[in-house]
């Protein structure tokens, strides 16, 4: 009996002391925490995507409540849960305007021309890149393996039909994941207000450019004559928007052009999401074929 | 001791793991090195090395003449180009380049009634010249290893101030399946490779002169040992086993010294010095003729091939105007070659130029390019006994399928030099090298972004 009286005692001496020293660390090193931050996090979208430039919501929640970024930088959620954010906070949130991932190039499998017939190894855009970059006839096209679906967080890229990936707005978070792994360096952040869009990075000369892809930039200048003067320039055999004068863009500008490379966006996806007709996929030529070509 | 008194070694050396792929060098071994009628154009890329590329002093329309400068070297890692034909510039513009990117390179139309005959170029004389003149001279001559990398000649004989070299190796093991260019032209060359090597060893000073060959090129190593028995060369003639990749510079050293070059540190950190043949011929070429970098030696071969064989081509030739020349290619071939089948790079295009670091185009056919079902990593563990630098490919491999970059590269997958010795064997048929080398894209990738971070935020 006394055994088991003296193990009680001891545990329980144990625990009166443990607890004690718990309270006093509870007292002593306390972290004063503002509730705010807790409330802020509950509010924004939980992405954790980074796009603000801040590691993760709860991180910036932090520095929101701190005042040192402003809640106007979270371009994921809604312009009325920013609204609410910041009416909570009391302050006054700047205007940013939503960023999506573009790709700059509309060659799929039905514009695009193909000189290799790509069999075995990986079935990555990336694997297929370090094989003579690709076997696209365009060293610049997309490769339309669907990397970019496939790190995509957000559920946001989609491939298509004509294997090229349509990225839905409203999902994207402009988080930069696609620009990082697409081994062509096709996708850019851009603000949903940049409606003019070049879809196209082919720096080869007109004619050339065009044999190997039908929706290619020719840069035959007409949508320069198109636009006000300064904001498309040809740089390299490529129409390039000057985005300081984005005001100053219109449709216009897309109306004359032969390859269809540049497009107006008004926020909606660049490429539809299904072909309605089925159009044959891009012919692969052989070997004794190109020999033919390369003496006509 | 079948050759004479500069055989190094009897029994035949080499490095441990490695593997045995089927030779196929009697297709073309026997075929002296022939020349090919002029063609209409010649494509130059300005990039045709390692480092940054050269700068054109030529215009469009402006006559040039065989042995000419026509593009400047931009820095230090950069060397000159040279026209390789009489002719007139016909385009400075983006051309496809064999790694498949459009890049920018000079279009030289070729005249028909030109005789060729070579420009001599002021070279100097290498018995009156110190080192530095010596390293700019072989920049102006556009000289780069011979051997595939194409990386500067000059750069690699500029030995820093507190460093020596001990030992230079003249690399002809050619241990790539299929090539034989430079078995022919150590064959044909002899003279000129030891001249070269006399020429080289004037300035880097080394104590002993090796050259390098496998066992499967006995008339090569005779040949050599004969004409530097007559010459009187201090070079010493090493036999190597046949086993691929016995011509990496990192398994010949190992075989040859027995010695390890820590990873990422460069051959001179242990005193070594390892050249192409060709390069060796190429500096002879220029000092003794006036002649720079303008052709190189190239096996045309495999097996999709009308007439294999090695020919004297001009740099800038449109492969598919070699590849007729060889007989064309037949009505089965499905891959074309840059390089030996081993690290050769696959081209979508034939009229693609041979560059400088162009050793063999190797067309072939179905039956041997045929598409291997992949399967699961079945841990056996024989890309572990063949790779040559001791990585683990088996564990890389799986990391890569994860895209787990960081741990790769803690596995040490950049010290990876991509032999393919792991994807031979595999019998699984994992494409082990480009998973490889698209993680080596990504860590790069990684590296430059936290650089450019580091310095945007100091």
């Amino acid at each position: 009996m006394a055994e088991v009286l003296t193990t009680l005692g001891i545990l329980v001496g144990l625990a009166v002391f443990f607890a004690t020293i718990l309270a006093i660390a509870y007292k002593k090193l306390r972290v004063e925490e503002d509730p705010r931050i807790d409330q802020v996090e509950e509010m924004l979208p939980s992405a954790n995507c980074g796009a603000c430039g801040v590691p993760g919501c709860r991180a910036f929640a932090e520095k929101v409540v701190d005042k040192t970024v402003n809640v106007g930088k979270c371009t994921v959620s809604s312009p009325e849960g920013i609204d609410l954010i910041a009416s909570f906070l009391g302050i006054e949130a700047s205007k940013e305007t939503k960023r999506v991932a573009r790709l700059l190039c509309a060659g799929g499998k039905n514009e695009a021309h193909h000189w290799l017939e790509y069999k075995g190894g990986m079935s990555t855009c990336r694997g297929e890149a370090v094989v003579n970059g690709g076997p696209k006839a365009c060293f610049w096209g997309c490769l339309g393996l669907g990397d970019c679906a496939e790190i995509c967080d957000f559920d946001a890229i989609a491939m298509n039909d004509d294997g090229l990936p349509v990225v839905d707005p409203e999902k994207c978070t402009a988080c930069n994941d696609c620009v990082e792994v697409c081994p062509k360096n096709l996708f850019e952040l851009m603000p949903v207000t940049q409606t003019l869009i070049v879809q196209c990075k082919s720096l080869l000369e007109g004619d050339l450019a065009e044999s190997k892809c039908s929706v290619a930039c020719t840069a035959c200048a007409r949508c320069v004559a198109d636009s006000a003067p300064g904001v498309i320039s040809i740089q390299n055999n490529l129409a390039v928007v000057n985005y300081e004068l984005n005001n100053l863009t219109s449709p216009a500008a897309t109306r004359r052009c032969p390859t269809d490379s540049i497009v107006w966006l008004e926020g909606e996806a660049q490429f539809a999401p299904e072909e309605e007709i089925g159009l044959p996929t891009g012919r692969v030529e052989t070997l004794v074929d190109l020999k033919n070509t390369y003496y006509q | 001791m079948a050759f004479g008194g500069n055989i190094a070694a009897i029994k035949p050396l080499s490095f441990s793991h490695g593997v045995h792929p089927e030779e196929y060098k009697q297709l073309s071994c026997n075929n002296p090195i022939e020349r090919m009628p002029f063609v209409a154009e010649y494509i130059l890329p300005l990039g045709q090395h390692i480092g940054a590329p050269s700068k054109p002093i030529v215009r469009k329309g402006q006559k040039v003449f065989r042995g000419q400068k026509i593009a400047d070297p931009e820095g230090f890692v950069s060397v000159a180009l040279h026209a390789p034909v009489d002719g007139t510039i016909d385009a400075i513009d983006l051309f496809t380049h064999p790694n498949g990117q459009e890049l920018p390179a000079i279009k030289i139309k070729c005249d028909t009634f030109s005789s060729q005959l070579v420009t001599p170029q002021e070279a100097g004389d290498p018995e009156n010249m110190d080192l530095p003149e010596f390293i700019s001279a072989i920049q102006e001559a556009g000289l780069v290893g011979l051997g595939g990398a194409a990386f500067p000649a000059h750069v690699k004989f500029s030995i820093p101030e507190d460093k020596t070299c001990q030992y230079f190796m003249v690399n002809g093991c050619e241990c790539e399946p299929f090539l034989t260019a430079d078995d022919r032209l150590m064959v044909e060359y002899a003279e000129e490779l030891l001249d070269g090597v006399e020429i080289l060893n004037r300035f880097i000073k080394a104590e002993k002169l090796y050259v390098a060959v496998e066992i499967n090129k006995q008339e090569a190593i005779q040949v050599i040992s004969e004409k530097a028995v007559s010459r009187n060369c201090p070079i010493e003639i090493v036999p190597l086993k046949v086993k691929y990749p016995q011509g990496a510079e990192k398994m010949m050293i190992s075989a040859i010294l027995g010695k390890e070059i820590p990873a990422g540190k460069l051959p001179l950190d242990i005193e070594v010095l390892v050249s192409n043949v060709g390069t060796m011929v190429a500096i002879s070429q220029y000092f003794r003729k006036g002649q720079p970098l303008i052709e190189r030696v190239i096996t045309v071969t495999g097996t999709a091939l009308g007439r294999p064989t090695n020919v004297m081509v001009p740099i800038g030739t449109p492969m598919i105007e070699l590849v007729n020349w060889c007989g064309g290619i037949t009505s089965d071939a499905a891959r074309v070659l840059l390089g030996g089948p081993m690290m050769g790079m696959v081209q979508k295009r034939l009229d693609v130029p041979v560059i400088k670091g162009t050793s063999g185009i190797l067309a072939l056919s179905d039956h041997e390019a045929r598409v291997m079902t992949e399967y699961s990593c079945i841990r056996c563990g024989r890309c572990v006994d063949a790779c040559p630098i001791f990585l683990n490919p088996s564990l890389l491999g799986m990391l890569a399928k994860k895209g787990f970059w960081d741990e790769m590269a803690k596995n040490n997958v950049m010290d990876c030099f991509e032999c393919a010795a792991c994807s031979f064997v595999c019998p699984s048929a994992i494409p082990l090298v480009q998973h490889f080398r698209v993680a080596k894209g990504f860590i790069k990738e990684k590296a430059a972004r936290e650089k450019f971070e580091n310095r945007n935020s100091v």
